[in-house]
Order: C-alpha cells, then structure tokens, then sequence
C-alpha cells in the first residue's frame, strides 16, 4: 500500500476541508509512492514474527471498513457511528456459513459483502429522512443493540450466544510456502488493494461527483438532475459491503466471532480512524487503521493504570498536529517540499 | 428598487418565436399555490416562446421566487399546470427537471464548494450521461461527458484559469459565472436564472447582461430571467412580466411594462393615485 509517514511537523495549513479534491500531490509522484509502498508490503511478511503479521492483517481490515466509512461520511456526508453492525454481519456470515454451511472461506466472503450490502441498502432508506447528526443517532443505536441481537435467545442457535463460534482459517493453497498468517496477509492485502481500486476509480467518476455533490449541497445536486435517494442508498449498501468484508476477513484472521468484539467502540474506533487518516482520503485508511491497532498499545505501555488518558491524550495530540488527518499532514508536507523545489 | 434605467430602450433583439405553429416552450397556466393561509400567487399565467428571453419582476415577496420554485419542482403548486413543450411537468420529481432540458442557478449562489470548478461543471453534466455505481467502480468512465465540449464550455465563461481550482475560494462574480457553466452542461432548453445580477458590481452586471444574450443566440437557449435588478431586465428581456402580491399585473415588451401604471403603482407606492 502507501508509504506515507507520520512527522510530528506541524501542519500549515488543513482547514478541515475534504483531502482528496484539493489541487494535490502529482499523479508520478503517487504512483511511484504506491509502487514503493507494495514492494514494502509484500517485503514485510518475510521479515518479522507472525504476531506482527497478524497485527499488520488487522491493520489492513480496519482499513477496509475505513474505507467503506469514508466513502458514506467523507465522500457522501452521511454519519454513521454504526458500522461494526456491518462487520459483524459480515463476520457472522462467515462465520455461520462455515461452521453450519459448510461453505469454505472464499465463497462465503462476496456473500457477507452482499448480505451487507443488501442491510446496507435498506437501512439507508429510513435514514434518507434523518439529517446528519440524527443519522449519527440512528446508526449508533443500530451499534449498540448488535451485541445484545447477537447474543439473544432466537439467535443464539445460529451465533452461538455470548461463547461465539470458532472459525476454521485457511491454509495456503496449491503447496505455496507460506505459513496460515502470511497467507492470511497476502489475501487481504489483494482484497484490500481491490477494494481500494474499485473506491478511486468511484470518486473519480460520475458517481462519484454525484456523491461529493450530495454532501456539499443536496438542493443543488437535485437541480442537476441526481437521484438523491437512489446515490444515498446505493452509497450506505456499497459502504456497509465494505465493513462486511472486514468483517469476514475478521472471522477468519481471528479464528473466532463473538458478541463483544463487535460493540460500539468498535463503530467510534473507526470514526476516529477515519478522522484521523483524513475524511476524503483514500490512503487516509491505512493511516486510520495502524491507529486503532498500535495506538492503544502505545498507551498502555506508556502507562497500564491510565491507558485510556493515554490514549486521549496521543488522540488529542494527534488531532492538533494533523487537523486535516494523516492524509493531509502528508499532503501538505510535499507540497511544501515541491514548492521550494518549484 | 428603481424603474429609472438608462439605456433601457426595446430590446435590441426580436423574440425568434416565428418558428413552426409557435407553440410555447414553457406554458405557465393558472398557477396558484397557498402556504398556510397566505396566497403566495395566485393564478399566474404566461407563455415563453423558444428563443425567447423573458424576464420576471415584481417587488419583495411578490412571488418570484416561488413560481421559479415551482417550475423547477422545489414546490407543488396547489392549481394549475406548468406544460414544458406542451407536457405537465408537475408529475415529474425535482431530479427529473434537468433530464427534461430545464436547469438553473441559484439566487445565493449554490455550489458544490469544496469542489473544483472543473468538477462542479461536470455534476452539471449528469442528466447528460449515464453510468452505474458498477461501471464506475471498475473505471469504465462511461459516464465521462465529451470532454471537449466541458472544456469548450468552462473556456466560453472564461473559467479556464481556475478550472483546476475549489469553487469556495474564487470571488462571487466568477462563482456565479461557474453556476451558468453548470446550468449550460446540462445542455438546456430553457434556463432559468434567480437573481443571477445579485452581489455583482456595475461592470459585472452589464458584462452578464452580454453574456445572458450570448448564450441564448449562440446555444440556442430559452432563458427565464428573475431579477430584482430593472437595468439588467430591462436591457435584455424581449418579454416582461411583472408580479405583485402573487398575481400578474402586467405583461409586454420592456416599454409597455415600464410604462405600465399598475408596474409604477407596485414599485413606487400609490400616493400620487
């Protein structure tokens, strides 16, 4: 993926604007990040310890959820303080689908996607009425009773209740030499690389535009001639077959669903991840998604009684150090470098 | 608000209605629409012709904005029909009017702000092309407009210079000429236009006036003009209608309008009556 580091240079500029439309780094200079990226990439699961890998795993699922969350909040204007309802429905279809379906891994993956999609979908019509923070509200509401569905009685024969289910993870295929956690890497590294291309090629197109103009103004947008309701929806299904992806890879790379992985700190993690990448930024993911895996980490070494105020304090700081996210920060960094060059 | 105008003769152009039997484009019939208890208009009728500029006064609130409202399918009236080439267009959704040939710009101006101007003439562009969450997200660019025609667009508005650039940091004048490319991508029939001389300077004006009647000879557009400013309606209007109170209280050239008792009672009180 992306290369872009983090400085703790203060950012000039960042006025909370959305990353992706402002006039910006030079294609050649993108392309050749992301070459360097992918060549790191593939390089780093020959060259540290499989917790690491699966660490690095887990950063590229969030990233893909954050992703999904940035193409309805960033790039649409849609809130949602909901999405782990998605990835656990994508994680318990895996999920089901292999322990009472015997279905293996790979099929079971674009079915979660289309199961969420098609939630997705749905819950984006009610919400069509719902104006941003009250969308907020709603799909916070949807996030806080997940765990609780999860783990009620009708359900329970099919979730297996608070206990969860054990999922099976795949090893390599075909005699490739690779260990279940570096294959595991490989695959979501591809699905996420996928994803990613299917989300630029989308904001750069009509559809996209579309989108970006529903957020800036939706009266305008429907003088033009856009289907508001039919790019809302569409948008929150698309969104929610995103989270619905990690949400499988998630099953799988964890070997295990249960209700409490999937509470609402987990919707407000990604929030923040999204935040802190940058809204409207789509490297910006990658950079959400090291956040909510190493930050916490970060505090609780820094100091195991307040971990959490350590954590707000590294969120805070980070918040005022990059006012327009990762992706901003490192925008704004080369700018500056290729003006003085210029 | 005055109807003093220099320079405001008859319209240097005659409306170009001599085509076929004539039939209007845009037919307002009886409109009335109610709000609560107030009777905001109250059964509005008139004809534009193809090619025709027609501009539409009245004093604040005498309903301008809402019958603009009501064309462009913001509002329902609660009488009459609004037929644009002889069909009701008040079955239609409001995102259906710019497919039909009918876009517009906004009174306070309506941008797509943290977009490029570039970008915003594109959105414009979208009843005019078509393209699937799908297509798009496998970079089929089938909804990709003919780019040349976008370019030629934002280069006639003398865009080109800030093409690249977001629309909420350029001046209002060039905003307003970023809302006509946009109105014009979505290659109209009839465009409508609310109070497009509003925050614009003397030059500007006269420079949009110029401009309003460009676009009609060269692209061929029908053009409903609402504006509160009578220089700019009086010089190029071929057509007036004036409103007061909901209701029309004259219509005709810009001289007969000008002239028209009623036209001065509504503006200037009726002291003198």
């Amino acid at each position: 993926m992306t290369d872009q580091s983090m400085t703790s240079e203060a950012p000039a500029q960042g006025r909370g604007k959305p990353v992706a439309e402002r006039a910006g780094i030079p294609v050649g200079l993108k392309r050749a990040a992301l070459l360097i990226g992918l060549i790191i990439a593939i390089a780093l699961p020959f060259m540290v310890k499989n917790f690491t890998i699966f660490q690095l795993t887990t950063v590229m699922i969030y990233a893909i959820a954050i992703l999904g969350l940035n193409l309805l909040t960033g790039f649409n204007g849609q809130f949602s303080l909901g999405h782990s309802t998605f990835i656990a429905i994508g994680a318990y279809t895996t999920a089901i689908l292999m322990e009472f379906g015997g279905f293996g891994f790979y099929a079971t993956l674009p079915l979660a996607a289309l199961f969420c999609f098609i939630v997705g979908f749905l819950f984006g019509l009610p919400a069509l009425r719902l104006e941003s923070i009250y969308l907020a509200l709603a799909t916070f509401a949807l996030a806080v009773a997940t765990p609780q569905l999860l783990k009620s009685a009708p359900f329970e024969p099919w979730t297996g209740g608070v206990q969860g289910l054990l999922v099976f993870k795949p090893e390599a295929p075909f005699g490739i030499p690779l260990n279940s956690d570096q294959w595991m890497y490989f695959v979501t590294l591809v699905i996420g690389l996928v994803l990613a291309f299917f989300a630029v090629n989308l904001v750069g197109s009509r559809t996209g535009r579309a989108m970006m103009a529903i957020r800036d103004n939706p009266i305008a947008a429907r003088a033009m001639g856009i289907n508001i309701a039919l790019y809302k929806t569409t948008t929150f299904g698309v969104s929610a077959a995103y989270a619905g992806i990690a949400g499988s890879l998630s099953a799988v790379v964890v070997q295990f669903v249960a209700p409490d992985s999937f509470t609402f700190v987990l919707a407000i993690g990604l929030f923040v991840g999204l935040v802190i990448g940058g809204v409207g930024s789509i490297p910006g993911a990658l950079f959400g998604g090291a956040f909510l895996v190493y930050v916490p980490n970060i505090a609780e070494e820094l100091s195991k009684g307040l971990a959490g105020a350590a954590y707000g304090a590294i969120l805070l700081l980070v918040i005022y150090l990059m006012p327009a996210g990762a992706a901003g920060l490192v925008r704004a960094i080369v700018m500056k470098v290729l003006n003085r060059r210029a | 608000m005055t109807l003093e105008v220099e320079g405001a003769g008859p319209s240097g152009h005659a409306a170009p209605s001599a085509d076929g039997a004539g039939a209007p484009l845009l037919s307002v019939d009886g409109i009335a629409i109610r709000f609560g208890g107030i009777v905001a208009l109250d059964g509005i009728s008139f004809d534009i012709a193809p090619g025709e500029i027609l501009g539409l006064i009245g004093p604040n609130g005498a309903g301008k904005t809402t019958l603009f409202n009501c064309v462009s399918r913001l509002y329902t009236p609660n009488e009459g029909d609004i037929r644009f080439r002889g069909e009701s267009v008040l079955a239609l959704a409001a995102h259906q009017i710019a497919g039909l040939g009918i876009t517009r710009t906004f009174q306070n101006l309506a941008l797509f702000r943290t977009m490029t101007v570039r970008d915003n003439v594109l959105v414009g562009s979208h009843p005019q092309t078509r393209s699937g969450f799908l297509d798009d997200a496998l970079g089929l660019r089938r909804g990709e407009p003919d780019r040349t025609e976008i370019d030629a667009l934002i280069a006639d508005l003398e865009l080109e210079d800030v093409a690249g650039r977001l629309v909420a940091d350029l001046p209002t004048g060039t905003q307003k000429r970023v809302e006509l490319a946009r109105a014009l991508a979505g290659r109209p029939k009839l465009l409508l236009l609310d109070e497009p001389a509003g925050g614009l300077t003397h030059g500007e004006v006269d420079d949009l006036g110029g401009l309003i009647q460009r676009i009609r000879d060269e692209r061929g557009v029908t053009v409903l003009l609402v504006e509160h400013h009578m220089g700019l309606v009086m010089s190029i209007s071929d057509t007036v209608v004036a409103l007061d109170f909901g209701r029309k209280i004259a219509q005709g050239t810009t001289q007969e309008v000008q002239n028209d008792p009623d036209v001065i009672r509504a503006y200037l009180g009726s002291s003198r009556q």
